[in-house]
């Protein structure tokens, strides 16, 4: 690690999977605002399921043309080419009702979104680093293991899992953690870490909360957090929308 | 290569002034800061090859836990780096000594090593607060310092084997053989537990053993089998190494060399509360242990041992209260009104009950007119002392609590609220339940006790007041009470 005195500030907001929910996103915004993020970084999936997908696109557009970065999620892609077919039912059911949403310029901005970025020693990517395309999921050590070996990079940060999860490369593997809401982790320097800061906008770990993460890059202290919203209003505007009602249940669930 | 250690090297913001100590791991330098206003220490370990990797993760892993500790106990964090491949760690310089020296000096004086103990244990019980298991606890590693005041306390040193339940524990992840110092190391740390702060106690009650006697309980081995040892062959009661040792001592220190961690103290504030109270420190066949078990229960033990498994100690620590409360109940025996007294038997019954492990200490405060010159040491003062003690254990006998959930204690002091705080503070106490004093002269005078108390302890106050359908009469008085009108 450099010595840390000599950096400028530096705080960067996380948000994975924000499925088009337009109360979580604007919930964890402000939290990580708070928290005093001044960039963010959208980690893919920003559409399916929710009932807000203009608004949530145009929001991180408006955000990438003032420096933001986004990668493409496969739901992003499955919206922007009109290809479903790779997820089950329902999902392609949203899908294709999303596509009625966006207008061309919104659907052009996903179909342009990058699978990863790179941005000194962090690379950005929806699922994976070995084969970002393919969307296999990291939901063990030996997929978070596979994921470390195939970057450089000493921090990896991801979504597509929803739940929330740290690992670390060690010889031989990748060590597991459960991490601890509002507390800051040293990520050491002397090795690399894959976060996953956890759904925005569809939690699946049986807290409703919306989930994200900000990373300070002068001390290089990864914090995740959770934030109460609205799941009651994001959940009737699913439901206004003729959209499958388990999408609507499963956020009162988070599950 | 690493680079040569010399005064005036920089590493970050800091310079190198002079060597202060020269250990296995790691060399320590005072260090100076353009804008300092402590003195700074520097922990450079050594690094290159022949160092083992353990080494490596262990100050990685002290860079990781020292930035969140807070508080007296603990060196304050300055900054961590790498300056050309050699890491750095600066941290405030605390003034003192290691208990280490005070080996050479053992055995010490039961008092000394009692008084030694508790100051240990308040540090490690705000440590363990912190989520931090220390899991290195010997003398080398327990800082004796005294502040301006003269008032001593222990400051935990050395985290690189620390484990915090909110942190990634990255040795755990990457090695598989225990970590620790052989002599001290608790018996589920041997099997590779790292989550249990009873194993800090373990440690606590070796340190104790050793500079009590002289003698280290468990020697020093070399292997695993060895260590493995001390999950089933006694140590050597400490009172036939040093037959002076009262026996509350050896109750203490043998109760926190326990194999099981459920046979421990559940707390270390709940040792330093046994520690600063030995008259209260209930015997038990610890104290009386005249030698080692014999060859059958080392054998049964040696047996159960191998069923001694990592994964159901781990699963038991999951599912344990993690921090069974010391609460303090403090009474009024002069206020007389029955349905107070209910409510708060009543209160005080459901907090212990709730919470598995806990212990009450009832306490009530005898006025004296001024500190120094009320002496209970008179006949009469003596008297007055019992009474009281009698009077608190006829209050809690509804209660039924067993003999090692709760303690008495008369505080006798010209101020009922300050003696109320300082023993909160003093004993590590989580919870202090009172109950509210009537609208009586009395209070029109001093002020409410319980309002003091809520406002100045530095822990959880609740105030009980009687359940009553009408508000009760008010009946002002205005002379003045007797001087030794306690608690509200």
């Amino acid at each position: 690690m450099r010595s840390e005195d000599t950096q400028t500030p530096m705080r960067i907001g996380l948000l994975a999977d924000l499925h088009a929910n337009r109360e979580a996103v604007e919930a964890c915004l402000e939290a990580l605002h708070d928290a005093g993020c001044t960039r963010h970084v959208f980690l893919g999936d920003l559409v399916g399921y929710g009932a807000d997908p203009a608004w949530v696109v145009e929001f991180v557009r408006e955000q990438v043309s003032r420096g933001a970065l986004a990668v493409v999620g496969n739901h992003d892609a499955a919206t922007a080419t009109g290809t479903g077919g790779a997820m089950h039912e329902q999902a392609d059911a949203a899908i294709a009702w999303t596509r009625t949403q966006l207008d061309r310029d919104q659907l052009d901005f996903l179909a342009a979104l990058p699978l990863s970025v790179t941005d000194e020693e962090r690379l950005y990517v929806h699922a994976n680093a070995w084969a970002p395309a393919e969307w296999a999921y990291v939901r063990n050590p030996l997929a978070a293991a596979r994921s470390l070996a195939a970057t450089d990079a000493r921090l990896t940060f991801c979504g597509h899992v929803h739940e929330p999860a740290l690992y670390h490369a060690r010889p031989g593997g990748s060590g597991y953690f459960a991490p601890k809401p509002g507390v800051p982790i040293p990520l050491s320097g002397a090795r690399q870490w894959l976060a996953i800061p956890g759904s925005c906008g569809q939690p699946r770990d049986h807290n409703p909360a919306a989930a994200c993460a900000w990373f300070d890059g002068t001390t290089s202290q990864l914090t995740f957090l959770r934030v109460p919203y609205d799941h009651e209003r994001a959940a009737a505007k699913i439901r206004a929308a003729g959209l499958p009602e388990a999408f609507a249940a499963r956020l009162g669930e988070g599950a | 290569m690493p680079i040569e250690l010399h005064a005036g090297l920089r590493i970050g913001d800091y310079t190198l002034l002079e060597p202060l100590h020269e250990g296995g791991m790691a060399t320590l330098w005072r260090v100076s800061h353009a804008q300092e206003t402590f003195p700074l220490l520097a922990k450079l370990p050594h690094v290159g090859r022949g160092e083992a990797v353990s080494r490596v993760v262990s100050f990685e892993v002290e860079r990781m836990i020292m930035p969140g500790l807070t508080g007296p106990f603990v060196p304050r964090f300055v900054a961590s780096g790498e300056t050309a491949d050699q890491p750095w760690l600066v941290m405030e310089l605390i003034l003192g000594t290691t208990l280490e020296p005070l080996l050479a000096q053992a055995p010490l004086a039961a008092e000394r090593v009692a008084g030694l103990g508790a100051l240990a244990a308040l540090a490690l019980d705000d440590l363990h607060r912190q989520h931090v298991v220390h899991l290195d606890i010997k003398p080398g590693n327990l800082l004796l310092h005294a502040d301006a005041a003269g008032d001593e306390r222990i400051v935990l040193l050395d985290f690189g084997l620390a484990h915090h339940a909110h942190l990634p524990d990255l040795l755990a992840e990457q090695f598989d053989e225990p970590m620790g110092t052989a002599p001290y190391m608790a018996p589920e740390q041997v099997l590779g537990v790292r989550s249990d702060p009873r194993s800090d106690l373990f440690a606590l009650g070796v340190t104790l053993y050793y500079l009590a006697t002289g003698q280290t309980p468990f020697g020093a081995p070399t292997s695993t089998s060895g260590l493995k040892r001390r999950l089933y062959r006694d140590p050597v009661p400490p009172r036939m190494v040093q037959p002076a040792m009262p026996r509350w001592l050896q109750e203490i220190i043998l109760r926190c060399l326990e194999v099981d961690p459920d046979n421990r103290y559940p707390t270390a504030a709940q040792l330093a509360f046994d520690l600063q109270h030995p008259e209260q420190v209930v015997l038990s066949a610890r104290a009386e242990r005249s030698e080692r078990g014999g060859v059958i229960d080392t054998t049964r033990r040696w047996l159960r041992g191998f069923r001694l498994d990592a994964e159901e100690l781990r699963a038991r620590r999951a599912q344990a209260e993690p921090h069974p409360p010391l609460i303090v109940v403090a009474i009024d025996l002069k206020q007389g009104d029955p349905a107070l007294d209910a409510a708060l038997l009543d209160v005080t019954r459901r907090l212990v009950q709730t919470a598995p492990g806990a212990r009450l200490a009832c306490v009530t405060v005898l006025r004296t007119a001024r500190i120094g010159l009320d002496s209970n040491i008179d006949l009469e003062g003596r008297n007055r002392h019992v009474k009281r003690l009698l009077a608190l254990r006829h209050w809690a006998r509804p209660l039924g609590l067993g003999e090692h959930q709760i303690t008495f204690h008369v505080l006798e002091s010209a101020d009922v609220a300050d003696a109320i705080i300082d023993y909160a503070r003093s004993n590590a106490i989580d919870h202090i339940v009172m109950g509210a004093r009537g609208m009586t002269g009395v209070r029109r005078l001093l002020g409410s006790v319980s309002a003091r108390v809520v406002a100045e302890a530095n822990c959880t106050a609740t105030v009980v007041r009687a359940a009553r359908n009408s508000p009760p009469p008010v009946t002002p008085r205005y002379t003045t009470e007797p001087t030794d009108d306690p608690v509200a």
